[in-house]
This record gives structure tokens, sequence and C-alpha cells, in this order.
């Protein structure tokens, strides 16, 4: 258990330390920092002197260790284009982005796996055919082009539902929350179905070829050969054997969620960390790209690890691999 | 060694085969199942009509959308299946905010899109299968560098590498030349962001097809590794890289969609189908919903169609590859 | 799942009869099985495959009956289509099934289930695979127990351990909460034992049990299984391929062919005084301890397919006896010294002379 541990945490931080290293040639390499921050009526005094300040006339691997001491602290300097701390433009910004992530990713997650169940035993009633070929459009069609539709058919010609913003949001002194309003959560449905929809179907038809599978194992047969009851056979033998693989990709797809959120925020025009991103991209605003990099990966890693761990808990045979026997 | 290749085929086709090639393929599998499918039948259809409609898109459209001088500012929000008053031009979907066609904005932009597309798709491929040839033929710290690069690149979804190459190499560029460059950038990054894939499939293949005899034999014989590496095992790899392309394709055109739309891609003046989309997308509350709505449909006429004829190759290619 | 209840009255009244009249071991007591005209179907597309074409046997109280035959040639197909776990889309075209004098084969199938495991019990093939792997062995026998059983935890537990201590698990009280890959594959299948016969089914399906053990173990599990059933007083339909295991283990044996019953009767009889051509040559291709032959026997040609089966008695083509007869009319079960055989050759009224030249018995004693 603890050398499988290790070896996953050292893994981790691997990832982490080569995302640092992008992160920080970023910085070193793309344009000049001291030119993106004062401008070109700068005098050279100037220059050297906020050169100094940044630690830039120093060794390049000083520099690194600096840089990693800083991201270590959540210290990403300032915007280019903003001139505000990179760390508070996340900051205020998160709490849209990870209420929208976590609505969605429940939205993905249990609608996917019930589908996915539904799918595999009803095999063969028209519902579950007419749920697969949904799927496949589904799979199939670009994130922002099912938002720009969703937008279309809700909001303009239903007008029942907003098609940006988050709508009212309550201040709770540390987050700023969008689910206790109506208005807050009603903004919240079109981002949250474009966000998760990708995701639904790709669980979906994951929890449903995963089923079909076990179910037609041998220890299925069996428990059936036992007179269990169809549900404790599907319902208890069956899905936990299913869940196995599934977790691991569920699991990689809510990262995805999180990296995804770009698309959508900027069709719903939701102030998240991702809308912001894509802002840096299109600037060139290099701190704010380095932070995003590094918070994104920050996320990927800690969810593989959770993963990881989830999966040894579910599967005795791993437990008694990593039990050292 | 094209000598070598051709000496091969022709003593292979010595073979009474030959005159039945036309025949055999017809009576292939691929063909068996492509008839019994009539929604591929469809897809294949509407690919190739919007295939061939890109490519010949300045015979098509009745404008050139991306010349300014073409565009008549008087005819702007002209709706669909209208002949304006003032020019006299009949614009079959409609017109925008600059008077440019939406019809031929689409055909233009179904061109870049596909354009880039496929363009992406070969640069990942070609970029994946050496690297894949170099890890799985080479092994040793070659192979265990690509791997793990490798390996820290799947951890992030390939939109998200595509946004952050786009971004470095803008970065690395002067500002002015943003726009006449777009379209390469773009290739570039999402390009690189895809090509992951391929190097693992065919560093799986090649290593597996290393380890064969006839491989060995011709290590024993001496042939050079150059060319064991050309004749044997490229061949071999392919198909799987095959696989991944046609599918690959599909994604690659979203991908351009989806920068593009999220005005990292194709500028307003060369827009693909994403950049029509999210020029639309503003007037869409205002009642001009064709500027929206047309290219958006086309771009999920042609995702979905070139969807389903990938999916449809994949099977037929490789039934356990899924 | 969908049956004839008419079928009876079809070609086999006669056989129904020369079944019952004639069997040894269920003569007297009623069978814990019976299986009348038995058809399963697979419908495909091309065409609808005959897997099983009225199949007929009973199963008496205690008894054990071996079914043999090559592979495909229905034996396990015949135990799926008792416990009705057919692979779809196959199917119970016709034929009925009673289990201690009740029709089951036409109960709808939420009245089907809990006839499984408490009438009825079934072990597979491989205990690697039968077990379900997240689960430890303990969860699995609790669950099934008290799936079956009014019992609460404590005493279900208790009754888990009891069983593995039956079925000859060391120490069951440490092994309860194990979990199957901690077992080898001798113990696995004695636990698929233990789950089998849990509820205490009366009459249980054993489908190559041993076939995917070591040779070493199969023997301690055959010798376990019939101590239990024994015990117990479990009757068991033995499926296998290996005729020494049924010599050893089994009361009767039911010898299959492409999906018909050809030959049945009491183990002694069928092995030492075969009466089908058939199961001639399939006695004859056993290696013997006393007969030391320099080459084994072989009979020629192989079983058709399911789509190919040739009219009249399926095994024509490869008869050495086959006569214009065999080719157009099926044979039903006609008795045949001690047993009962569909062969032509012991037709009561009109019984086909056979050729010279006999294979089997001859080849195996000349050399």
């Amino acid at each position: 258990m603890l050398a499988f541990l290790i070896q996953r945490v050292l893994q981790a931080i691997f990832v982490m330390f080569v995302v640092a290293l992008i992160s920080f040639s970023l910085f070193h390499y793309v344009g000049d920092p001291v030119l993106n921050m004062l401008g070109q009526e700068a005098t050279e005094a100037d220059r050297a002197a906020l050169r100094a300040q940044l630690g830039l006339d120093q060794p390049v691997v000083v520099q690194f260790w600096n840089f990693v001491v800083n991201a270590a602290q959540f210290e990403f300097g300032i915007s280019y284009r903003s001139a505000r701390p990179v760390t508070d433009l996340i900051l205020e910004r998160l709490p849209a982005t990870l209420e929208l992530a976590t609505i969605s990713a429940i939205f993905a997650v249990v609608m996917g796996i019930l589908l996915g169940i539904y799918t595999a035993l009803r095999r063969r009633s028209w519902l579950a055919h007419f749920i697969m070929t949904a799927s496949l459009i589904g799979v199939s069609l670009p994130t922002f082009l099912i938002g720009v539709l969703l937008i279309y058919v809700f909001a303009v010609e239903l007008g029942v539902l907003p098609a940006f913003g988050r709508g009212e949001t309550v201040d709770l002194g540390w987050w700023d929350t969008g689910l206790l309003t109506t208005s807050g959560l009603r903004s919240l449905i079109l981002p949250a179905i474009t966000l998760g929809l990708f995701q639904l179907t790709l669980i979906m038809r994951l929890v449903r070829a995963e089923m079909l599978e076990v179910l037609s194992t041998d220890y299925i047969k069996f428990a059936r050969a036992r007179g269990l009851s169809k549900r404790v056979v599907n319902l208890r033998h069956a899905l936990k054997n299913t869940m196995i693989p599934v977790i691991t990709i569920i699991g990689l797809q809510l990262g995805t969620i999180i990296a995804f959120a770009i698309i959508t925020e900027t069709v719903f025009q939701w102030p998240g960390v991702g809308a912001l991103f894509i802002t840096a991209v299109r600037f060139v605003d290099v701190p704010v790209m380095a932070a995003y990099l590094m918070m994104i990966a920050l996320v990927f890693v800690v969810i593989n690890l959770v993963v990881d761990l989830l999966y040894y808990a579910v599967d005795p045979r791993l437990r008694a691999q990593g039990g050292g026997k | 060694m094209s000598q070598e290749v051709d000496k091969r085929n022709s003593v292979a086709n010595i073979a009474p085969t030959r005159p039945g090639r036309l025949r055999t393929f017809l009576e292939s599998d691929i063909v068996y199942s492509w008839k019994r499918q009539p929604v591929v039948i469809l897809a294949t259809l509407v690919t190739l009509v919007m295939f061939a409609a890109a490519l010949f898109a300045p015979w098509i459209a009745p404008q050139n959308p991306f010349d300014p001088g073409q565009l008549d500012l008087i005819d702007a929000f002209t709706p669909p299946m209208t002949t304006s008053e003032f020019t006299g031009n009949f614009y079959l979907l409609g017109s925008d905010s600059q008077g440019r066609d939406v019809f031929s904005a689409i055909l233009y932009g179904s061109r870049i899109s596909l354009l880039v597309g496929f363009a992406a798709v070969i640069f990942a491929l070609v970029m994946g299968t050496a690297l894949g040839l170099l890890a799985g033929f080479r092994g040793g710290w070659r192979d265990a560098l690509i791997m793990r690069i490798a390996d820290v690149q799947l951890t992030f979804p390939s939109i998200l590498m595509a946004l952050l190459i786009f971004g470095v190499i803008r970065g690395f560029l002067p500002r002015s030349m943003h726009a006449e460059v777009a379209i390469i950038v773009l290739i570039i990054a999402i390009g690189l962001s895809d090509w992951v894939q391929y190097a693992r499939a065919v560093r799986g293949a090649t290593m597996v097809e290393k380890s064969k005899e006839y491989v060995q034999a011709a290590r024993v014989i001496g042939l050079p590794a150059r060319k064991i590496l050309f004749l044997h095992i490229l061949p071999n790899v392919l198909r799987p890289v095959l696989v991944i392309g046609t599918i690959g394709l599909a994604l690659a055109i979203i991908a351009e969609a989806t920068l593009s739309f999220l005005g990292v891609g194709m500028p307003a003046t060369q827009p693909s189908l994403g950049t029509l989309i999210r020029v639309g997308q503003d007037y869409m509350f205002s009642g001009e919903w064709w500027i929206l709505l047309f290219p958006g449909v086309a771009l999920l006429i042609l995702a979905l169609s070139v969807n389903l004829l990938g999916d449809w190759l994949r099977d037929v290619l490789n039934p356990k590859l899924r | 799942m969908s049956s004839t209840p008419s079928s009876v009255e079809n070609s086999g009244e006669q056989n129904a009869i020369a079944v019952t009249g004639h069997e040894p071991g269920a003569a007297g007591q009623e069978p814990v099985l019976s299986v009348r005209h038995l058809r399963v179907e697979f419908p495909t597309r091309h065409g609808t495959l005959v897997a099983l074409d009225d199949v007929s046997f009973d199963i008496a109280p205690g008894e054990v009956l071996g079914v043999v035959g090559e592979s495909g040639a229905g034996k396990s197909m015949t135990g799926n289509a008792v416990i009705r776990l057919l692979e779809p889309p196959g199917r119970i075209a016709e034929g009925e099934v009673h289990l201690s004098g009740r029709r089951i084969d036409d109960l709808p199938e939420e009245r089907f289930v809990p006839l499984r495991g408490r009438h009825i019990g079934m072990i597979f093939q491989d205990p690697l695979t039968s077990l379900n792997p997240l689960f430890s062995v303990g969860d699995q026998l609790i669950e099934t127990i008290r799936t079956h059983l009014p019992m609460n935890e404590r005493e279900a537990r208790e009754e888990a351990l009891k069983l593995l201590r039956e079925v000859g698990i060391p120490a069951p009280e440490n092994r309860l909460d194990s979990y199957p890959h901690q077992f080898s594959g001798g113990m696995r299948q004695r636990v698929v034992i233990a789950l089998a016969l849990a509820a205490r089914p009366e009459f249980i399906i054993a489908d190559e049990p041993t076939t995917a053990l070591d040779v070493s173990v199969q023997a301690q599990i055959l010798a376990l299984l019939k101590r239990l059933c024994a015990d117990h007083g479990t009757a068991v339909m033995l499926v296998t391929h290996d005729m020494g295991v049924i010599a050893e283990t089994a009361d009767r044996v039911a010898v299959m062919y492409a999906g018909r019953l050809i030959e049945i009767g009491p183990v002694d009889e069928v092995v030492r005084n075969p009466q089908h051509p058939y199961t001639k040559g399939l006695m004859a291709s056993i290696p013997g301890i006393e007969k030391r032959l320099e080459r084994l026997y072989q009979i020629e040609g192989s079983m058709p397919r399911l789509a190919a089966i040739p009219a009249g008695c399926a095994f024509n083509p490869r008869c050495p006896h086959a006569q214009e007869r065999c080719r157009v009319q099926r044979p039903d079960l006609m008795p045949a010294e001690g047993s009962l055989a569909a062969c032509w050759l012991h037709d009561p009224v009109d019984p086909l002379p056979p050729r010279r030249g006999e294979a089997g018995e001859e080849m195996a004693h000349v050399r």
C-alpha cells in the first residue's frame, strides 16, 4: 500500500515538475516580461530596476527555483494586461468555474451511469436504441455548438432560461455563490448541460459497454444460477464490477470538465477562470497562462491520485498486490 | 529503395489476382458492411458533397467572402432567399453585417475547416508515426523520453494543449503577423496536440513487429536497420495509424472550429465555420438568426457525417480497437 | 422462452413409454427431473439452428446421470436449457421439463428465479471465473443462503462456515472473509460447490466441473461432489466429455451426438456393452489400462455442424452399418440389451442387420 502510494505521489510530482518547467519557460522565453509590463516608453533605468525586482538578472536555475517557490505559495506575479496580481484574478473567478464544473460533473456522472445501466439492461428496447443514437450525435458535436444551439432554442426562441452570465450571486465572504438564488440556479442550467453533455455520453457509452461485458461473464451466470434475484445480480454484482474501469475514466473526465469549461464559459460569458485564460491566450498574457496551466495541472494530478486510491479501495485484487504479498 | 518496392509488387502481381482487383474490393467486407448501413451511405454522400463544395467553392460561391471589395455593405442583414433591393444580388442563406453572403462564407469556411483538419491530421500522423517508430524500434532512452513526454501531454485534454501551443507560438510572433499566419499556427497547434495517440499505437505495433520472426530473419541476413524499418515494419503499423487518423479528422475539424469560436483561431477577415458561428452569436438576439444558424448547421452536418464515417471505418478496419 | 405443451402427442409416445419403462435407475420412484422432447433453437440470420432435438430423459432422486459427447453435441446446452440460462437468442422451442413432478419450463421468469439454487443448482467449468472477484467468499455464500433460507445474518454466517467445512476448506473461519483470488483453483471449485449446494437443492447440474482443474485435483473434487450429493440425496446431472469421470462417478450415462440423445443406460452396460455404433466407437477410443494399444481407435469423419445435420440418423455418414433407412428415417430410443439406443439395429419390429467388419470392439480386440 505504502509503496504504491509513494510511487503514485512521485509520478504526480514529476508531472508537476514538468508543467512548472513549461510554465517557467513561457515566462522566460515568450516575449519580454519587462517590455510587456512597462510598455515602450519606459527608460532603460526603469527596465533594469524592474528586471532586478523580478529577479530576472539572476541565473536561470535560481529563477526557476524562485518560480517554483512562488508557485507553491500561489504567487504568479502580475498580469500583463490588467496589471493586477494573477492570484487575485484567479481567486475571484474560481468559485464561478468550480460551481459550474461541479454541477456539470454531477449531472454527467449521475445521468451517464443511469443511462448506461438502462441501455445495457434494456439493450433491445426502442428507447435504448434512441438514446444510443442520440449519444452518437452528442459525441460528434463540438461543445460550443451545443451551447449556442441551446441558447438559441431556450433563451432566444422560447425565452425560458437566461442566455449568459451567472445571474444574481450571494457573497459569502470568501466565496461568491450562484447556488442560493433562483436566477443563479436558472443561469446554471444551460451551461451545466452544455459542459456535461459530452462527458455524459462518454460515461454512458462506457458504462454500457462494460456492463454488457460483465453481464456475459461466468460469475454473473453463476450468480443467476444460484437464484439471486435479477435486481441483486444486475445492481449488486454486475454494477460493482462495471464500476472499476468506469471510475478511472470518470475521474479523468472530471479533470477534462474543468478544462472544457473554457469553451462553455466563453459561450455563456460565464465569469470564470476559463474565460480568463482565453483572454490571456488572445493577448499573450503570460503570467495568467502560466498560472492557469499550473492550476489545471494540479487539478489533474490530484484527480489522478484520488482515482488511483479509489481504484485500490474497490478492487480487492489490487489491495492484495499492494499489501506486499 | 523504390525500385525494390516495385520489384516486390511486380513479383506479387504475377499471380492471377490482378484483373479482379476492383471486383475483390467490391466483394470485400468493407463494401458489404457499407451497403448494409443506410446511415453510413448517407454520411458518405454528405461528406463527399461537402468535400466537393469546399474544393470547388470559388466556382460555386456567388462571391468571394474574403475579398472586402466584393462585399456590398448596403446589402447587410439581407434575410435568406431574398434578392437585395439595392444591388439585385440574390442571397440564398442571407447576408451578415458586412453584406457578406452567408452561403459563400459557409463554402469558403468549410474549405478552411477541412484544410486545417486534413493538414493537422497529416502533421500529427507523420510526427506521431516517426516518433513512435523511433521509440519502438530503438528503445532505450529515446523510448523513455518520448513516452514520458507523451504521458505528460496525455494528462491534459488535447484542446487545452492546442490552446496553449497556439498561445505560445503567437507569443513568439509579432502581433502584426497573427492574422496572416493564423492558419499555419492552427495546423501546428492542433497537430502538435494530437501526435501522442499515433506515437503510442505505432510504438506498440512496432514492438510487436520487431519481435516477429521475419524481422529477426531480416536482421540475421544483414539488412540495414533503415530498410527493415521502412520496408517491413512501417507497412505493418500503418493500419492502426489509418484507423486513428479517420477519427482524428473529425476531431481536428472540431478542434479548429472550437479554437476559431474562442477567438484564437481564424480571424474574422478569413472566417472558418467556427469564426462564423462566433460572429453569428452576436446577432442571435437581434433577429438575424441566419447568420448563426446556417454555419452552425453546416458544421453540425460536417462534424456528424465525418464522425459517423470515421466510426464506421474504424469498426470495419479494426473491430477490436474500440 | 416459450414451449409447446402439446408436443407430447407428437412423434415420441412410444419413446416416452420406453424411457420410463426400461430405465433401471428411474423405476419405482418419481424422477426428480424429467425432460421430455426438449428442443432448443437458435434463430440466426442464416436460418434457425436446432441445438437440441427431441431430447428426453429422467433423473431419479439421488442419482448421478453422466452426460457425454463431443464438444458441440449439446451436453452443456441441455443443462443450460433445464435451468433456463440459455444464451440469447437460444430458446426452448418444444418439449417439457418437470422438476419433482411439477412442470417448470413454462413458468414465468419471476417464478422460475426462486427455483434456481433452491431446487436446481449449477456448477460451472471454470472455478477461476465463476466467483465474483469483488465480493468475499463469505459475502457470496451468505447472500445465497439468505436468498433462499429464512436466516438472519449471523445464522447465515454459521451456515456458510458449516458449508465451507463440509467442502473441505481448512480453517474456514479464517477464510470466510477472503476474496476468491486468495484461493487456489481446486479450493475455488470447492467454494463453488458450497455455493451451489448452499440451499440444499435436490438436483444439481455440474457442467464439466473438473475440466479446468489440475489432474491431481480432479479426483478429489469428483469424490467430494459424489460424497456430498450422496449425503444430501442430491441428484446430479454430470456433464463431461471425459468417459473416465463418468465411469467413476455416474450411475447412468446418456450419450449425446449432434444435439440428440443417442444412447442412455446404466453406466456398466453402456461402458462394457455399448449398443449404438457411435457409443461403440467412443468407448473404443478410450485408452484403457488393461488394453495396451499401439494406436487409439478413431471414428472416421467429424460431428456435423448444427447447420448441416443430415436427414435420418445424424450419425449415418460416419456409421459403418448405415443403410438406406438410416439416411431417411430418424430412429427414436429403443430398448437394446440393458440400455436404450437410438439406432435401427435395435428396432424391435424390423431390426437392421449389422454389417460385418464392425468398428470399435473388433478393432480394439484385434490389435
